[in-house]
């Protein structure tokens, strides 16, 4: 047998010798994630795996494994940790239920573009097909939701696949890539020669790198003679680390910018051009301002339906420029008059030399002076007013509340329902990467674990999770990863006894008929934290919100659960029902209508 | 409309499950699918008709260069091009019936190849409205099996849907 190599002989010895190394499938696994320079991995044992976690186990010095307490867990954590890091997350887990408990978290990654790589082991290549113990065709299953998947059959083909694997996972528009690994290929009694690749072409995937020069030049041409334009962002500007690019152009122009849920944070909320979040919970200066633009600059966003409403009423005026790096979003919703394919910064550094160029005017343009008188008297109808007197304490409140206590420096990590919303709208991200929420999948349960990932991303960083109650039991088990990494996450529990966005539409468009929306037999949440060992707090009234979210923020050390209870029938506005047009929607109660059409 | 789309892709297993996928997932039409490997053993050429309007059309085609696998795609409908696909059809030939389909299949300039003293398999190459329009010209009831490749189709011309 030959000789397992010693622990320091790897990555920390660059240039790499010409001798390459002796190393078994297992081991090139750990190897090719250590030479991609992966310092952590979310993962979860099992049979098909065991070789992996012994070649792992081994390298422990290396590379740190994040014990979670559930494969879906697993692939959000990763996911969060990509999100706030703009790093690949990387997950391992095992065959048959750990790849199938990791799909919804792979599918999760795959509609909001987050780059993962997901190892997953399979039976041994002789009995794949035969119904072994554990097995599913995992290639099969994730299909329809990675970018990319890989089933590696000889072990020679490994550490290309790996390499291939991450390439196409952060490439491009990102998205997660599977590999799945049978465990005979990890066996560590064969050892082959390894060399990694850090370079890596394919022929069949040439992502954009560069947008058309032509097009930017129309595309700037077609602003500037705008009398009424606004820029619509989503998340791939934060994907591709174009929010400093982005700041910069709007500011420069003077034009006011809306941004998706995805797209929070790219441009400071705080700032008085960032008119709102649009869409169907959007602001209504966001929403009119869409409807009523002249030119549209879409940038890094897919034109969802939960953004355009129905399709006919979208931004009928409007010249609709749309800079994308993957070229199936464009006018794949909605048709585009000047597409421009690249990745967002380039172009955006493009438009920015060419704005330089050409200069600004040193006063706002007449007409552009107009369309900002209009957008504010919009604003003035304080679309997201709530009653503030309210003696329970409203969602909105104890997001702005949260808002103050962290100085509005905080990774936010969300799960999905009222309170996701309640957070985007009332808690102003001025960075990007701090709002980290499953906003195309639409993932209940994904934002404990999603803060697991964030926290070991920035261990010193304050990090939220803003949950409802029927969202946070989903993956409630990874209560006990954050007890044995120690991890000072912080849970900010939205506590109204009901899936309130289902109860919402239930009232709204089912004559409060509340079927199955109501979630009896409730757990004590402070009972339940402490039973992990965490610190649990309860709190009932507005006047001792902001105390105990002090406390909490202030045990800085420790895992805190604060069970927020709050007005269960609060309901989320402004409101564009599904289906209605950008300018049809529901406001506020405490306003006078209720409804402009 | 109806689209000819002919593509290189990676001869890999799974890249047709891709393929088929997609069309299944995002609810496209695909009216006929044909793939075999090329010179090049590790490309397979595949020919893919469907129909839609030309929006949709175009994100049948976004789609498919998005995927991994495919290496190369053309539409040839866009431009002048050559469709053949294959039909053996299993005719009962017996009594009077014999002779006539033996002149039908001359005048289609078809094939016989496999005779029974009841039976003719017939081998016809063409367009795919060729073979439409021999079946529709067998007499009624003669049919008993009908097997069709799916067109296959190459641009004119010189230029080369290759790597």
């Amino acid at each position: 047998m030959q000789q397992r190599p010693a622990p320091d002989s790897s990555s920390e010895q660059a240039p790499p010798s010409d001798q390459p190394l002796e190393l078994s499938g297992a081991e090139i696994v750990i190897q090719s994630l250590i030479d991609q320079g992966v310092e952590t991995v979310f993962g979860y044992p099992g049979g098909a795996v065991l070789h992996i976690y012994d070649a792992l186990f081994q390298r422990s010095d290396q590379i740190q494994h994040i014990l979670v307490r559930h494969e879906q867990g697993a692939t959000h954590a990763a996911d969060g940790y990509a999100r706030a890091s703009g790093r690949c997350g990387v997950c391992l887990v095992t065959s048959g239920p750990g790849a199938t408990n990791a799909v919804t978290g792979i599918a999760t990654a795959y509609m909001d573009s987050i780059p993962l790589v997901v190892i997953t082991g399979q039976v041994p290549t002789p009995v794949i097909g035969s119904d072994a113990f554990q097995e599913v065709d995992t290639v099969g299953i994730t299909r329809p939701c990675v970018k990319h998947n890989f089933l590696v059959k000889r072990r020679e083909d490994l550490a290309a696949t790996i390499a291939k694997a991450f390439y196409i996972a952060q490439s491009g528009r990102p998205g997660p890539v599977v590999v799945d690994v049978p465990k005979d290929v990890t066996d560590p009694g064969i050892k082959i020669p390894y060399q990694f690749q850090p370079e890596l072409k394919l022929r069949s995937y040439q992502p954009a790198r560069k947008g058309h020069l032509g097009q930017i030049r129309k595309a700037l041409e077609a602003m500037q003679a705008a009398e009424r334009p606004v820029f619509y962002t989503g998340g791939g500007v934060i994907l591709g680390n174009a929010a400093a690019a982005l700041t910069e152009l709007v500011q420069a122009l003077g034009y006011p910018i809306t941004s998706t849920l995805m797209g929070l944070g790219a441009y400071p909320m705080s700032d008085a051009q960032f008119i709102g979040m649009l869409g169907m919970h959007g602001t209504y200066e966001a929403n009119m301002a869409m409807h009523e633009t002249d030119c549209l600059i879409a940038v890094g966003a897919r034109f969802d339906d939960r953004v355009t409403g129905k399709i006919e009423h979208f931004c009928p005026h409007a010249t609709i420029i749309h800079i994308d790096v993957d070229p199936s979003s464009i006018s794949k919703n909605v048709r585009v008059d000047i597409p421009i394919v690249g990745p967002v910064e380039t172009v955006l550094a493009d438009l920015l030399g060419l704005l330089r160029e050409t200069g600004t005017p040193a006063d706002r343009p007449p007409a552009l002076k107009a369309w900002w008188e209009q957008i504010d008297a919009w604003r003035k109808l304080d679309c997201m007013g709530y009653d503030r007197a309210s003696e329970l304490i409203k969602p909105q409140f104890a997001v702005e509340t949260l808002h103050r206590v962290t100085k509005g420096d905080l990774y936010l990590t969300s799960d999905v329902g009222q309170h996701q919303m309640f957070a985007a709208q009332f808690y102003p991200f001025d960075k990007p990467r701090r709002w980290i929420n499953s906003g195309g999948l639409g993932t209940m349960g994904f934002g404990l674990p999603a803060a697991v990932g964030v926290q070991l991303a920035y261990p010193d960083a304050q990090v939220a999770c803003i949950s409802g109650e029927a969202s946070i039991l989903m993956c409630i088990q990874e209560l006990a990863t954050c007890k044995q990494y120690a991890l000072p996450i912080k849970v900010i529990l939205l506590n109204n006894g009901y899936m309130g966005m289902v109860r919402q539409w239930q009232e709204f468009f089912y004559e409060s008929r509340y079927a199955h929306s109501y979630v009896d037999a409730l757990p004590d949440f402070v009972a339940l934290a402490e039973s992990f060992g965490h610190v649990g707090l309860r709190v009932e009234k507005p006047g001792e919100l902001e105390a105990a979210m002090q406390e909490a923020f202030a045990m800085r050390d420790r895992f805190v659960f604060l069970d927020v209870v709050v007005d269960p029938t609060e309901n989320v506005y402004p409101m564009i029902a599904a289906g209605k047009g950008q300018h049809e929607m529901h406001l506020p109660p405490t306003m006078s209508q209720r409804e402009l059409a | 409309m109806r689209h000819i789309l002919s593509m290189l892709v990676e001869n890999e297993s799974g890249a047709l499950s891709r393929i088929a996928g997609l069309f299944s997932a995002r609810g496209y039409n695909i009216e006929s699918l044909t793939v075999a490997p090329t010179d090049d053993p590790s490309l397979s050429r595949m020919t893919l008709v469907t129909s839609g309007n030309d929006d949709i059309v175009e994100q049948i085609k976004k789609q498919l260069n998005k995927l991994i696998d495919v290496v190369k795609l053309l539409d040839l409908s866009e431009g002048p091009h050559i469709e053949r696909e294959l039909m053996m059809i299993k005719l009962r030939a017996q009594g009077t019936n014999r002779e006539e389909l033996k002149r039908l299949t001359d005048i289609f300039r078809a094939k016989i190849i496999d005779v029974t003293e009841a039976s003719y398999v017939v081998e016809l190459t063409g367009t795919s409205s060729k073979l439409d329009a021999f079946m529709q010209a067998v007499p009624e009831g003669l049919i008993t099996e009908v097997v069709r490749s799916g067109p296959s189709g190459i641009g004119r011309g010189e230029k080369a849907l290759s790597l």
